[in-house]
């Protein structure tokens, strides 16, 4: 069904895998729309709890295929008709989402990882803001989560100077939950996701939506916020399910719901 | 009360809810459905038991439009001599206080019911657009008079030219919407709210409605000249005279309504 990507849910979990590995996964319009589907899917898929990013081969996602810019093409038009919509989608997920980073991600790639609610990183990993050395900026809301994952000064520096980030130099700047061992990927990567797709899904959905909130509104109307939204929690089975297992002295077997 | 075809009626706590109930068409308005709801409106407007009138949409959608195919061949003439939209002036004489819950899409005669209510209250995805210029023609039902009223003409015309949709912060930024809710709590919230408004001197609620509208179209002369005369007018009511008595001997009022 997909060209570009693959997609396949296992045991709750969807997997998302990029799939032009000779093109080092690069972004094509054709990607771009296949990602919305898949995106789209998710969301609605109620046995979905956890969505995994990740690229085939030997590269996360190496940013927009510069195959396919030409001298004529208005780039405003290209974010507002092929990136915005996939990150719109991605932006309002309300599931817990995985960037598994396997190689390099430059560019849009790294947009990508960046809009991602967690970031593991392999030890072959790196990161690169390419855009400037090209005489562009970061795209694809990548200014938009940058300064709030690493501090404003931080994405200024890796903005500007668009350098080579390690997964090392990642973990140490808050850019990745964690640098995993090369011979551990696949391992970790799915213990992660496993976790992820065992935990109360509605509340990591909420907890999603106001910390996102918090960015946008005074302490006042935040506390508001904050009690609707535990009021949303406070209905669902898993947090009913929590509180016998808590009373029951045993572990909590949560549904999503 | 239950022989309604196209919509429901729940009443609780002196909140009538009405919900439109087309939900395999998103809502659409048809010329009955808005006749239902006239007569319900009118009939809740008239009934000491209801206080509040709260109208959602039952589905995915508030209200997704009007019918268009039950307007497709309409000329004119027809429709001069229909004249539908008298209906619609009969739901702007209702004197009660009316709230609107929107989920989900309020389009074209949807959006111009939601803007009939006095409040609006939205859910975080809803959408709002006036689509009809789209398909050539104009909203009919007071979108262009109403949205104008509401958010000025400079904003209004670029809405309304263009069709496009207004989410439901822009809606609350614009001043079309007072509280803009979760999904999950938009009825609960919007009831929460109506609970409050019921236990308000009806009398007081209805008065100040009625002044609040006059202010919308009246000159400020004009409009104090009446305001002062409701007003007065309170001062008949045994609300008023309780009201006052619990200030005085600083206790909580119990109001009925006379």
């Amino acid at each position: 069904m997909y060209e570009t990507i693959r997609y396949e849910v296992r045991d709750r979990v969807a997997w998302l895998t990029l799939h032009r590995p000779d093109k080092l996964n690069a972004f094509t319009e054709q990607m771009n729309k296949e990602i919305i589907a898949a995106l789209k899917q998710v969301s609605v898929d109620e046995e979905v709890r956890c969505l995994v990013i990740t690229g085939a081969g030997r590269s996360f996602c190496s940013g927009e295929d510069l195959g396919g810019v030409t001298e004529e093409m208005n780039h405003g038009e290209v974010l507002r008709t092929r990136y915005a919509p996939m990150m719109k989608l991605l932006h309002r997920l309300e599931k817990p989402v995985v960037a598994a980073v396997n190689g390099v991600a430059a560019g849009a790639g790294m947009s990508l990882a960046l809009a991602c609610d967690f970031r593991l990183a392999s030890e072959k990993a790196s990161f690169i803001e390419a855009f400037i050395h090209v005489g562009l900026i970061p795209d694809a809301g990548n200014l938009y989560y940058l300064p709030r994952l690493v501090g404003h000064a931080k994405a200024l520096e890796l903005a500007v100077f668009g350098e080579k980030i390690t997964a090392k130099d990642a973990k140490e700047i808050g850019l990745v939950t964690s640098v995993i061992p090369e011979h551990l990927w696949d391992e970790e990567v799915h213990r992660f996701a496993q976790r992820l797709a065992n935990m109360p899904t509605k509340a990591i959905g909420l907890i999603k939506r106001y910390l996102r909130e918090s960015w946008n509104c005074t302490f006042e109307d935040y506390l508001e916020k904050e009690a609707h939204g535990q009021r949303i929690a406070g209905l669902t089975e898993d947090h009913q399910e929590g509180v016998r297992a808590f009373f029951e002295k045993r572990q909590p077997v949560f549904k999503g719901k | 009360m239950n022989d309604f075809q196209y919509i429901r009626i729940n009443i609780e706590e002196q909140i009538a809810v009405i919900e439109l109930n087309r939900p395999h068409v998103l809502n659409a308005l048809n010329r009955n459905m808005v006749m239902e709801l006239v007569q319900a409106m009118e009939m809740h407007d008239r009934d000491d038991d209801v206080r509040v009138i709260v109208l959602t949409g039952r589905g995915r959608a508030f209200a997704a439009g009007a019918d268009i195919d039950e307007m497709a061949s309409d000329d004119s003439i027809t429709l001069e001599l229909l004249n539908q939209f008298a209906d619609w002036d009969r739901l702007a004489l209702i004197k009660k206080p009316t709230i609107a819950a929107v989920h989900g899409f309020a389009l074209g005669g949807g959006f111009e019911l939601a803007l009939c209510c006095d409040l609006l209250f939205a859910s975080e995805t809803a959408e709002f657009a006036f689509p009809e210029v789209n398909i050539g023609v104009m909203p009919g039902a007071g979108g262009t008079q109403r949205l104008t009223k509401l958010i000025g003409k400079t904003k209004a015309l670029e809405w309304l030219w263009t069709g496009e949709r207004m989410s439901a912060k822009e809606a609350y930024e614009l001043g079309i919407v007072n509280r803009v809710v979760a999904p999950e709590l938009l009825l609960e919230e919007t009831m929460r709210f109506a609970r409050k408004l019921a236990k308000q001197p009806p009398l007081s609620v209805r008065f100040i409605k009625e002044a609040v509208h006059k202010a919308v179209d009246y000159s400020i002369y004009e409009g104090m000249q009446f305001e002062r005369k409701n007003f007065y007018l309170l001062f008949s009511s045994e609300d008023q005279k309780e009201g006052m008595r619990a200030f005085i001997e600083k206790r909580k009022p119990h109001f009925q309504g006379r």
